[in-house]
């Protein structure tokens, strides 16, 4: 979490959230509080109504029902020009007609700042996004992540109490992005206002946020930390999102006291986990299992703890970093993934293509889901 | 000879000799009537049918002739007033029906579409009939007097701004305007700063129609001009009536001129605009 301004109050309060278009429920009562400083992300796919939640944040959609605090204050009937956030749009919308001086000082402009002041300010903020000299440029003569970071410049000068970013980083190549991730995380921490990005990507969310949403069909499923959000998913919506999964589904046996036994068919010892959350007994439960926690090997695992399975290997994906094992237990359950690490140049593999193998983890690998 | 030139490439159409006839021809087409126009202006002769020799004896004539020079006057002033009322409207009606959602706004779309496809005739019927049926004023003092025909000229060049500018609009990133209004900007600015100049370039095109269509326009001004309202077109076609002189001639190389200048400096406004935003740049 970033040190610069983080402190209790929150920045923004959002209490029974929700937004209509005719029939279709975008934003379905969201509650939501984020942190004064926090860098903040709201995950989902496309459609999950993450855009819309933003453009209310900056009163560019009106609430069908719910309300805003931004920093205390009621933003029900504050029109978007008044509205103490600034916006990236997804295309930049940097003014065309514009230099990129003017582009950056306009929001200084308008609000009457004398423009040898305003211009100063956009120099300045010029230099935070790395962009000094740009000014007398115009839009058309530059690229698409230097156009990026004069829409960062033209929101980070008006000194907003929340920057929104829709998609920030959705235009960029590969490369380009990764660095901009680092870069972005880096600018929140030296201006130190509040961040909120939208973002479909997780790999995104998990580098860069203080907190992540995962939003699903307008609902919020889990607001948590990266790490505790891929750790201990609360939905297999979630887990299924954040990262690769394998999702096994059975009847609760045992759940409370933080232990569930879980009893799947086709597995023939109960599954055992320690997990907080308690399970009422005799409820379909699944188990989500990260594919890198699973072990795989020729002969049964030492440890007696541990969980075990038998399956054959039925594909084999290659990805540079790490190989995926596509595991069949029977003809009931879905392919196991398990994922392990290519540590050596030279890979040596124990087992192939139809050899029969262990799968094991420790009962503090997965999550026991209810929902 | 033929192996030093180099080859015609398959798609380098502007070395054909065909092509380049072509080319040819329809440029004759295009502008030998009004070479021959501007060419027997300077005939010294009365008939001008046969060339009797040079002479600049009909523009004398012509800026003598108090009646044509105030069908002039008259027709630049209208022309001025109804492009500017044109712009205004049509950029209004372009952004009405780009922005807003109503009942039956594809009926209206469509009625301002209209003044263009009416047969010129008909509306200028229609203007007779409804200036004579309000009782329009015709003994104004003079810019007043031309009030009936501009209202006429902006009825019928509007809806060219109207469509060329909601064309351009077609193209606009709705998230500029959403940018302006985040960054503080009012209804108003965002207007001002950010729509209007994205909308500049189909506002000086629509203007530019505007201008010549009025400038040129027979039948319906024929319909509204009274006595003392007479605009160049008008006038000229009276001359007509007595004998095609090169008099008639050299008015019309006249407004050639003009309107040949006033888009010279339309195009070199624009492009000083543009070489200045670049020179900025440095």
């Amino acid at each position: 979490m970033s040190a610069i301004g983080t402190d209790d109050t929150p920045i923004i309060e959002i209490s029974g959230l929700s937004k209509r278009y005719g029939p279709i429920l975008a934003v379905d009562s969201v509650d939501l509080t984020i942190r004064r400083g926090e860098f903040f992300a709201l995950l989902g796919p496309s459609g999950c109504g993450k855009t819309t939640l933003l453009r209310m944040l900056a009163g560019l959609e009106l609430p069908t029902g719910g309300t805003i605090r931004i920093d205390g204050q009621d933003m029900s009937m504050v029109p978007a020009n008044r509205r103490p956030v600034n916006m990236v749009f997804q295309s930049y919308a940097v003014f065309p007609h514009m230099s990129v001086r003017d582009n950056v000082a306009y929001g200084l402009k308008v609000d009457g700042v004398p423009k040898a002041d305003a211009w100063e300010q956009a120099e300045e903020a010029l230099n935070l996004v790395k962009l000094g000299g740009y000014g007398p440029r115009r839009p058309d003569q530059l690229s698409g992540g230097q156009r990026q970071r004069v829409a960062l410049a033209r929101a980070l000068v008006k000194r907003p109490k929340v920057l929104l970013l829709d998609e920030p980083l959705s235009a960029l190549d590969a490369k380009l992005r990764e660095q901009m991730r680092l870069e972005l995380v880096n600018l929140q921490e030296s201006v130190g206002i509040t961040f909120i990005v939208v973002t479909h990507d997780q790999g995104e969310a998990l580098s860069m946020a203080d907190r992540i949403a995962v939003m699903d069909h307008g609902r919020v499923q889990q607001t948590a930390p990266p790490a505790e959000l891929y750790e201990f998913p609360q939905t297999k919506f979630v887990a299924d999102f954040i990262g690769s999964v394998n999702l096994i589904e059975g009847r609760v046996e045992a759940g409370e006291g933080g232990h569930v036994r879980l009893r799947a068919p086709g597995v023939p010892v109960p599954v055992e986990i320690e997990q907080e959350a308690g399970l009422p007994v005799g409820s379909t439960g699944w188990l989500a299992l990260r594919p890198e926690k699973v072990d795989i090997s020729n002969d049964p695992p030492v440890d007696a703890a541990r969980n075990t399975v038998m399956g054959t290997v039925e594909e084999i994906t290659y990805l540079g970093e790490v190989s995926i094992f596509h595991v069949r237990l029977d003809d009931e359950h879905p392919l196991i993934k398990v994922a392990i690490a290519n540590v050596d140049r030279v890979t040596r593999r124990p087992f192939t293509w139809g050899d029969r193998v262990h799968l094991s983890w420790t009962p503090t690998c997965g999550v026991v889901l209810s929902q | 000879m033929m192996a030093t030139a180099t080859p015609v490439g398959p798609l380098d159409y502007a070395r054909r000799t065909w092509v380049r006839l072509m080319l040819m021809v329809v440029f004759v087409f295009l502008y030998a009537p009004i070479i021959t126009l501007i060419a027997f202006s300077f005939n010294d002769s009365r008939r001008n049918i046969v060339w009797q020799g040079f002479t600049l004896d009909y523009y004398g004539k012509a800026l003598r002739n108090d009646s044509l020079i105030e069908a002039f006057g008259n027709s630049l002033t209208i022309a001025l007033a109804s492009t500017i009322i044109s712009i205004i409207l049509g950029a209004l009606v372009a952004v009405l029906l780009w922005r807003f959602r109503f009942p039956c706004r594809a009926g209206y779309e469509g009625a301002m579409a209209l003044p263009i496809v009416i047969p010129e005739i008909c509306m200028g019927v229609a203007m007779l009939a409804f200036f004579s049926r309000v009782g329009w004023p015709s003994d104004l003092p003079w810019p007043f007097s031309l009030s009936a025909i501009t209202i006429a000229h902006v009825s019928f060049s509007f809806p060219f701004v109207a469509v060329v500018v909601r064309a351009r609009l077609e193209g606009f990133n709705r998230e500029l305007a959403e940018a302006a209004q985040d960054l503080g900007a009012t209804e108003w600015q965002v207007f001002r700063d950010v729509m209007i100049p994205f909308m500049r370039p189909g506002l000086v095109a629509g203007g530019m129609l505007a201008f010549t269509l009025s400038l040129d326009d027979f039948v319906i001004t024929f319909f509204t001009s009274g006595p003392n309202t007479v605009t160049f077109p008008v006038k000229v076609y009276s001359m007509v009536r007595f004998s095609v002189t090169p008099e008639v001639n050299a008015a019309s190389t006249i407004l050639i001129v003009i309107t040949v200048a006033l888009t010279a400096t339309a195009l070199w406004l624009q492009n000083r605009a543009n070489d200045k935003a670049e020179r900025a740049v440095g």
